[in-house]
């Protein structure tokens, strides 16, 4: 992978990233995510994994994010603009954040692989597709079948709860 | 050359050439075809005084979204505001990347990303194209648009379904995401629509026919409604929300929602041929004294000048293919009157997704009897 | 009371909706192919073709003013017109007929007669009132301009477009 097309597609995520969390107005928030869940499938991409990356943007991108604006679009936002900034609230969680980061470099530094330069990934024609495919119906298949079935339930919750709200 | 080099040559040729020399002019075309075929299916005339028979009308009605004042208005979201439109338009040429629109031309495949996850690199870019209608509708701060951009957004959610259940059968069948391969096979196979063409008595492949063509038709109903075409044109029902979307839109801005959709439109019938109606591939009759009458396969692998008369033949199939499905497009359009809109959630929901459903199971029976 | 309409009971080809999508599409079809095979009449094509000659008679175009055989202007400067006109489009400015001439002292002559075209109805009213049959709304329909000052038909323009008129009344030219 180009180390160029590495650092734009993690600096695109990190940069919205942030502003998803910065944005006073939901709306941008939730574009932001969208153009964080691009990078995101950009750096998939640059692995090979296009597979997982098309499914990101297809399902984060183009499924949820767009239900989620929906939401989002229907509410008043003038009050989430007009409310202030609760200064212990975003000291705590910056205090979180840099004591998650502190953790993780610990961690990352004393993993022995770490250290390791990158061995070359496969040559470049892997069929990603048909290895997942496999995998989730070969060695995984019974935790996938067990996901299907707690989606249909999932789905049928909340259609019944939905129903009854009618009532 | 250097191959890397050559790559990306070749690629960016192809990316100018099929987006402002093909897309483009096509976009405007069809905006030109669908007035001239409108008319003519209403009895009028139709745009017929820019140049013989009105060809020259896309030039003048382009130099009048330019040089019309860009106005927006006092109470937009700016930012948002401006950045629809871009939204709009980028995911429909996006979408032709993984396309095969010819077979080869001087030995280089004429696509401009073979990728081996096409289609759903379609859907993902396809299901991108929401962004710009419903941040039209948010960022327009007024009511018609925010209905059509929450329409559209609960529109293309629920077509999405069926266009992605609809085409598991194809998967199923060929094995592979690829849309080059897709073509292959057809090529080998039948088209898609045609599966027992050249194994004519094979009851299988007959049957095959059956999920085949559902598939077809709740593909193509499916890219419909993703193209907010009539008749789901909901999103921009003139009748009810004005213009929809874009009412609040003028000049360029306003072209580039319109050029959007037809762009969107051709990616969708590219799409279609691609999977269903043998992409670039067109057998010709042909007669030899060595293998008397036959069909004959054209494509670009010939050396010398037949291979560039092959590429160019195949790439010329290909468009003609999807400016059929073009008029169509605009014969369906100036047919059927709009659905409702709880009419069409019901149908996509209720009905589309359910058919799709069973189809692949009904696919997936039929593919296990194949002989193989 | 309200009235219960009963619907249809469909069918099911007809509730498959496909049997009617396609027959709709065949009526549209014909339309399409009636009018490439040009069995369709279609509208006349307007600035090639035009339907002049069939216009009546009555036809109420653009006022004008009408000169009789002897190729005299027949306005006489009464403002009748100018005063019945409900635009109030038309401006006359009366002026003496010099000495010299025949019809000095009897009658006098419009000096300036203009008609606004942007406000002109078409109404006809000014060719009723005229008691000496001088205005005419003659067949010109296209009054087209560049600008304002353009549509202002002056007394050149009016006299131009009105041409002569046979079979008046010359009811006062022998006395004269």
């Amino acid at each position: 992978m180009s180390p160029f097309f590495f650092w734009t597609a993690s600096a695109l995520m990190l940069v919205f990233g942030a502003a998803v969390i910065i944005n006073r107005n939901p709306v941008a928030s939730a574009l932001s995510l969208v153009v964080s869940f691009l990078g995101l499938a950009a750096l998939f991409m640059s692995l090979d994994a296009f597979f997982l990356g098309i499914i990101q943007v297809l399902v984060y991108a183009g499924a949820v994010m767009v239900l989620f604006l929906f939401i989002i679009m229907l509410l008043d936002l003038r009050a989430e603009e007009r409310r202030r900034i609760n200064f212990v609230a975003f000291a705590g969680g910056a205090a979180v954040a840099v004591i998650f980061f502190g953790q993780l470099y610990l961690v990352i530094g004393h993993l022995h692989q770490a250290k390791l330069p990158f061995a070359p990934l496969a040559p470049m024609q892997v069929d990603d597709v048909h290895r997942i495919g496999l995998l989730l119906f070969g060695s995984y298949n019974l935790p996938f079948q067990i996901i299907g079935v707690l989606i249909l339930v999932a789905t049928i919750g909340v259609i019944v709860l939905s129903k009854r709200e009618l009532h | 050359m250097n191959p890397t080099l050559f790559l990306i040559f070749t690629s960016l040729l192809k990316i100018v050439g099929i987006v402002f020399v093909v897309i483009l002019p096509m976009v405007s075309y069809s905006v030109y075809a669908e007035r001239r075929v409108s008319a003519l299916i209403q009895d009028r005339l139709g745009p017929n005084r820019v140049g013989p028979a009105g060809l020259f009308q896309p030039i003048a009605d382009a130099m009048k979204f330019i040089l019309k004042e860009d106005f927006t208005p006092a109470n937009v979201n700016k930012f948002y505001y401006w950045l629809a439109p871009c939204l709009a338009m980028v995911p429909a040429l996006m979408t032709i990347a993984v396309v095969p629109f010819g077979s080869t031309l001087f030995g280089v495949p004429m696509v401009i990303a073979d990728i081996n996850v096409g289609v759903l690199y379609v859907f993902a870019i396809a299901s991108l194209g929401v962004y710009g209608i419903v941040i039209a509708g948010w960022s327009s701060n007024s009511k018609y648009p925010f209905l059509g951009g929450v329409r559209s957004s609960s529109q293309m959610i629920s077509y999405e379904l069926s266009l992605g259940l609809a085409v598991i059968p194809i998967f199923l069948l060929v094995g592979q995401l690829r849309l080059t391969d897709i073509v292959r096979y057809q090529i080998e196979n039948g088209w898609m629509i045609a599966p027992f063409v050249g194994h004519w008595t094979d009851g299988w492949k007959w049957l095959l026919a059956i999920p085949m063509s559902i598939s077809f038709v709740v593909f193509t109903i499916a890219i419909f409604a993703e193209t907010n075409r009539l008749p789901f044109d909901l999103p921009e029902a003139e009748t009810e929300l004005v213009g929809g979307y874009h009412t609040e839109y003028g000049s360029m801005k306003f072209a580039l929602f319109f050029l959007g959709e037809y762009a969107a439109m051709i990616t969708g019938s590219a799409i279609i041929v691609t999977l269903f109606l043998g992409g670039w591939h067109l057998p010709v009759p042909w007669w030899n004294h060595a293998h008397g009458f036959h069909w004959l396969l054209i494509d670009g692998s010939l050396g010398g000048w037949r291979g560039v008369i092959g590429g160019l033949f195949n790439i010329f199939v290909f468009f003609g293919k999807v400016s059929v499905l073009l008029l169509f497009f605009i014969w369906v359009r100036w047919t059927l009157p709009r659905f409702r809109y709880d009419q069409l959630m019901r149908l996509g929901w209720v009905f589309f997704f359910e058919i799709a459903l069973v189809n692949i199971f009904l696919a997936a029976i039929i593919i296990a009897c194949l002989p193989q | 009371m309200a009235i219960t309409v009963s619907r249809p009971k469909l069918n099911w080809s007809e509730r498959l909706y496909l049997p009617a999508i396609l027959g709709g599409m065949a009526i549209t079809f014909g339309h399409l192919k009636n009018m490439l095979l040009g069995r369709t009449k279609v509208t006349m094509q307007y600035p090639e073709q035009k339907w002049d000659s069939q216009m009546p008679d009555h036809y109420r175009g653009a006022p004008a003013l009408v000169k009789d055989e002897g190729g005299r202007v027949r306005c006489v400067a009464c403002q009748l017109c100018e005063f019945i006109c409900p635009p109030r489009a038309i401006r006359i400015v009366p002026g003496e007929i010099p000495l010299g001439e025949r019809f000095a002292k009897v009658e006098k002559y419009p000096e300036k007669f203009d008609i606004d075209m942007i406000r002109c109805i078409y109404c006809g009213m000014c060719e009723e009132v005229c008691p000496e049959q001088a205005i005419f709304l003659r067949k010109d329909y296209a009054i087209t301009g560049y600008t304002r000052a353009e549509m202002v038909h002056d007394k050149e323009k009016l006299i131009e477009i009105g041409g002569v008129m046979h079979g008046l009344v010359l009811k006062w030219n022998e006395k004269k």
